[in-house]
């Protein structure tokens, strides 16, 4: 028993109170109750955006019926994303294979839905009945001409960080296989967006305001072709880093196109991903209309964040999400709110990340990587927070201790990027963290109780 | 149209499953596990497969769902899962501290070979599962049967586990309520209660998904079927098992290990199946039916009757789980109504036996599909050719809803987008009250929202 929790403590860190320490990418224990998926997840989220093409699952029916349509990835166009597709594997099938099932499969699906390319997403039993996935593809894509990539998400091979790997490794294929003279000089592509309630939709028009041309979004709202043509452009600009690193680096060997890490969450990180992109092209125009289009922006929504600030100044929240960047612009983004971070967290930072968050966070904070509920709960409750930020998961966990919950992941319904996400993010949190209910809970009568007593 | 790309042609497809009406076995292992207090659900597989199971429990319940998981890596692909659960349980019991761990299986740890009893037994004897505390486990592939299956196979490993005849019988009746939410189980609960009968129901998920607001987030909730209820079942005078897809093993195993005689009844959703439900209940234990109960199935008689026109001759489609759609199709043909798809991707064989009986002379003229290939694909191309004017199932029947312009009464799991389902029942006399009211609901609703201004009437 010692030795379970003595190894959960290098999992955690209190700024502060002793030297910088964190023990992560490691594999969360056997037993844990861990909020963490799997390489699976990881392929299926990143690839799911793709709207134009078909995505089946093969393996037994829970893998696909778990990620049908549970990520709010917008479309401006087809829709095919959004709907399940799955080999079924049954118990006979276990016995003879799936090879055969996964071929007629294939072929039904491209007939009837005519699709621009086809993501095989492997899952864990595959590779152990022994199916070759990848000749199955490779035969399709020879029959009926589209690419047919297969995706190795068994979920046991690693984390979901793999998952992300096998996810890029199946689109780096698609890039470079479609014509580029038509892509102007100053271009970008945006990876790391998955347009969750639109969001790339607000970051694009920033982009096209500047004069900046957008050939592909990855892979919120993309498109196949847009992703075989994206080696044409100039930079790529990458958010959600741990998802989309390892593409942009395959596009930084194979064609030379340089890569920059932003953020479009909050007013500071949003404003240097504009001026970062427009300082990399060096033109003049660009930078005066980048200039002008912050400023515009800022304009708008500074006077509006004030009457939230007001409310919200001195509050302090606890953030658990999936990748550690996304903590780093949550930490500015609610500090510009009046608030103060008493807890971070993520499920998959690596070591730069979380010294990155150190630095960035405040006194006494705790840092935590792959947290389960048992400490985030008491967290919560040791540093009384007013608002959680973070995913399904954690979700009834907040409001059971009498908690404000901010979804910044998945399920969230507003766009909390750019400029405009900024004041959305605002709504939201002051919405929650000012809500009247939480006066009934059990735990601010409490919180009460003890204010009185000092 | 999100369904655009369904034509109606129904062409045949041998391999390829579209828009799933079912899931796979862990997830109603997880939930049946959840039914007993003080356990932690285990699932001996990869991480990913507890993240999908928990989350989706928590988007249908609005509650925090604890479940462990073996964490599988590659090297356990290779080697099996024994070290795996060997550390796990060790974790567990440092960490967690729960009185039962309940573990189920998964498609790859089924694959690969491992012997879930075997390796139990070498934790006992080594000494990880502390004194006192108990460790069992439900074979559940998820190649096999569906979600259902995984928790008609929980029930009934638990019940193996757990109950004893000490051959003194105990003055209470077994419930196995099946698949159904916790407003339903402390319906089945009261209900007893009123009629003066003392029962075992397990398990029971009250108290651990409907959970009050108290400020603390507790790891085991109050709720749950204890050790002591789980023993004492083997004493019982009877057992009424509800939902033959979801108890009859769990009945049989009652009966085989400690002689307690046993009826399995279609889950009372309805006037009829209720009927059923406290006729056996009233027999069994020898009670008189209390006034209160005529008088709340006289209730729901008086609303069929007041209400009849409105419903009389609708055409539905419904999906989901075979106790579910037996028992809802029973009701529906009481009402008049005319269940016309029945679709379920659970392969249950003696479905079509029991859609006989529920509906009766109805039963030529459905169309009724399950295992393999019964999917919302299908029963969406069926909508095309032919529209129905009520669809019944889960939150994935909303596409087909929308596009088609189909009333829609949620029910079913999972269910992600509405609230209810965890506070009212739809078991029992009341419960068929709130599922008529809910399908009066949409079916007036559509007629109002589409009635041209002269026909938008007050009075309906």
């Amino acid at each position: 028993m010692e030795q379970a929790l003595q190894e959960r403590q290098r999992q955690i860190y209190r700024k502060g109170e002793q030297p910088f320490q964190l023990d992560c990418d490691k594999q969360s224990a056997s037993g844990s109750v861990s909020q963490r998926a799997c390489v699976f997840c990881g392929s299926r989220v990143v690839l799911y955006p793709i709207a134009d093409a078909i995505h089946i699952v093969h393996g037994p029916i829970g893998c696909a019926a778990y990620t049908w349509d549970i990520r709010g990835s917008l479309s401006s166009g087809p829709e095919l994303h959004r709907l399940s597709f799955s080999t079924d594997l049954r118990e006979m099938d276990v016995v003879m294979g799936g090879e055969k099932k996964l071929y007629a499969a294939l072929i039904e699906l491209i007939e009837n839905y005519k699709p621009n390319a086809a993501f095989v997403y492997a899952t864990c039993i595959v590779g152990i009945i022994g199916d070759d996935v990848d000749a199955i593809c490779k035969r399709v894509n020879q029959e009926k001409g589209i690419p047919v990539l297969p995706v190795h998400s068994e979920g046991f091979k690693g984390t979901k960080k793999d998952g992300y790997t096998a996810a890029c490794d199946a689109m780096f294929q698609l890039v470079g296989t479609a014509p580029v003279d038509d892509v102007p000089p100053i271009s970008i592509n945006i990876l790391g967006d998955f347009n969750l309630a639109g969001e790339i939709w607000i970051i694009r028009e920033y982009f096209e305001k500047m004069g900046v041309h957008v050939v592909s979004t990855i892979t919120g709202d993309a498109r196949v072709r847009d992703i075989q043509r994206s080696h044409g452009a100039a930079l790529n600009l990458v958010q959600c880093s741990g998802s989309m690193s390892h593409l942009a680096k395959s596009m930084k060997e194979r064609w030379g196109i340089p890569l920059k890490r932003v953020s479009y969450f909050g007013i500071e990180d949003m404003a240097q991903a504009l001026y970062d992109t427009a300082e990399f092209f060096q033109d003049a125009a660009v930078k005066e209309r980048t200039a002008a289009l912050v400023h515009q922006e800022l304009s708008g929504l500074l006077p509006q964040l004030d009457k939230y600030k007001n409310d919200l100044r001195g509050k302090s929240a606890a953030i658990y999400v999936g990748g550690a960047f996304k903590a780093f612009s949550l930490v500015r983004a609610l500090r510009s709110l009046g608030m103060t971070t008493a807890l971070v967290g993520s499920q998959t930072g690596n070591r730069d990340d979380y010294e990155q968050l150190r630095e960035i966070c405040d006194e006494g904070t705790i840092i935590v990587d792959d947290s389960n509920p048992l400490e985030l709960a008491s967290f919560l409750e040791e540093k009384n927070v007013d608002l959680f930020i973070g995913g399904v998961k954690e979700r009834p966990i907040a409001y059971k201790l009498g908690v404000g919950f901010c979804d910044h992941n998945h399920e969230r319904k507003e766009a909390l990027a750019g400029f405009k996400g900024m004041l959305n993010f605002a709504r939201e949190v002051h919405g929650t963290v000012m809500s009247p209910v939480w006066k009934l809970t059990p735990r601010q009568s409490r919180q009460k109780a003890k204010e009185c007593a000092a | 149209m999100l369904l655009r790309h369904t034509p109606p042609e129904v062409l045949e497809r041998t391999s390829l499953t579209v828009n799933p009406a079912k899931t796979c076995q862990p997830v109603g292992a997880m939930y049946a596990a959840l039914g007993i207090h003080n356990c932690l659900p285990h699932s001996h597989g990869s991480q990913g497969c507890c993240a999908y199971h928990r989350s989706a429990l928590t988007r249908h319940y609005k509650e925090p769902v604890m479940a462990a998981t073996s964490s599988f890596t590659e090297g356990t692909s290779v080697f099996g899962g024994q070290a795996n659960l060997l550390q796990a349980l060790q974790t567990i019991f440092a960490t967690y501290n729960p009185e039962i761990v309940a573990v189920h299986t998964t498609c790859l740890s089924e694959t690969i070979g491992d012997d879930l009893g075997q390796i139990i037994a070498k934790a006992r004897t080594d000494g990880k599962i502390p004194e006192g505390k108990h460790v069992f486990h439900a074979s559940t592939p998820s190649y096999v049967g569906s979600h259902v299956t995984g928790f008609s196979n929980m029930v009934k490993a638990m019940t193996n586990y757990f109950a004893e005849s000490t051959q003194e019988t105990k003055s209470q009746i077994n419930i196995l309520p099946g698949w159904v939410e916790p407003s339903d189980m402390r319906e089945l609960k009261s209900l007893a209660a009123t009629l003066g009968v003392k029962v075992v129901l397990y398990p029971d998920t009250t108290n651990v998904l409907d959970q009050p607001l108290t400020g603390v987030h507790d790891f085991y909730p109050k709720g749950g079927a204890t050790v002591e209820d789980l023993r004492s079942a083997g004493d019982s005078i009877a057992t009424i098992a509800l939902g033959p897809s979801t108890s009859t093993d769990a009945a049989g195993e009652l009966k085989s290990k400690c002689n307690v005689p046993a009826s399995v009844l279609e889950l009372p959703i309805g006037l009829q199946a209720t009927d059923r439900f406290i006729d056996t209940l009233r027999t069994i234990a020898d009670v008189k039916v209390p006034e209160s109960i005529n008088d709340e199935r006289g209730r729901l008689l008086d609303m069929m009757a007041d209400m009849n026109q409105y419903v009389s001759g609708k055409r539905v489609a419904l999906y989901g789980d075979p106790d579910q759609l037996v028992s809802l199709s029973e009701f529906l043909v009481c009402l008049g109504m005319k269940p016309s798809y029945v679709v379920t991707g659970t392969p249950a064989q003696d479905f079509e036996t029991r859609m006989k009986t529920a509906l009766g002379d109805e039963f030529c003229g459905a169309k009724i599909k399950r295992g393999q290939g019964a999917d919302m694909y299908i029963m969406h191309q069926w909508i095309k050719n032919d529209s129905v004017d009520l669809l019944i199932g889960n939150t994935y029947g909303k596409y087909i809803a929308r596009d088609e312009n189909i009333p829609f009464v949620r029910h079913g799991f999972p269910i992600l987008d509405r609230v209810g389902h965890s506070y009212f029942p739809t078991v029992g006399y009341a419960g068929a009250i709130r599922l008529l009211e809910k399908i009066l609901g949409v079916i007036m609703d559509k007629q109002d929202r589409d009635a041209p201004e002269e026909r938008f009437e007050l009075t309906m």
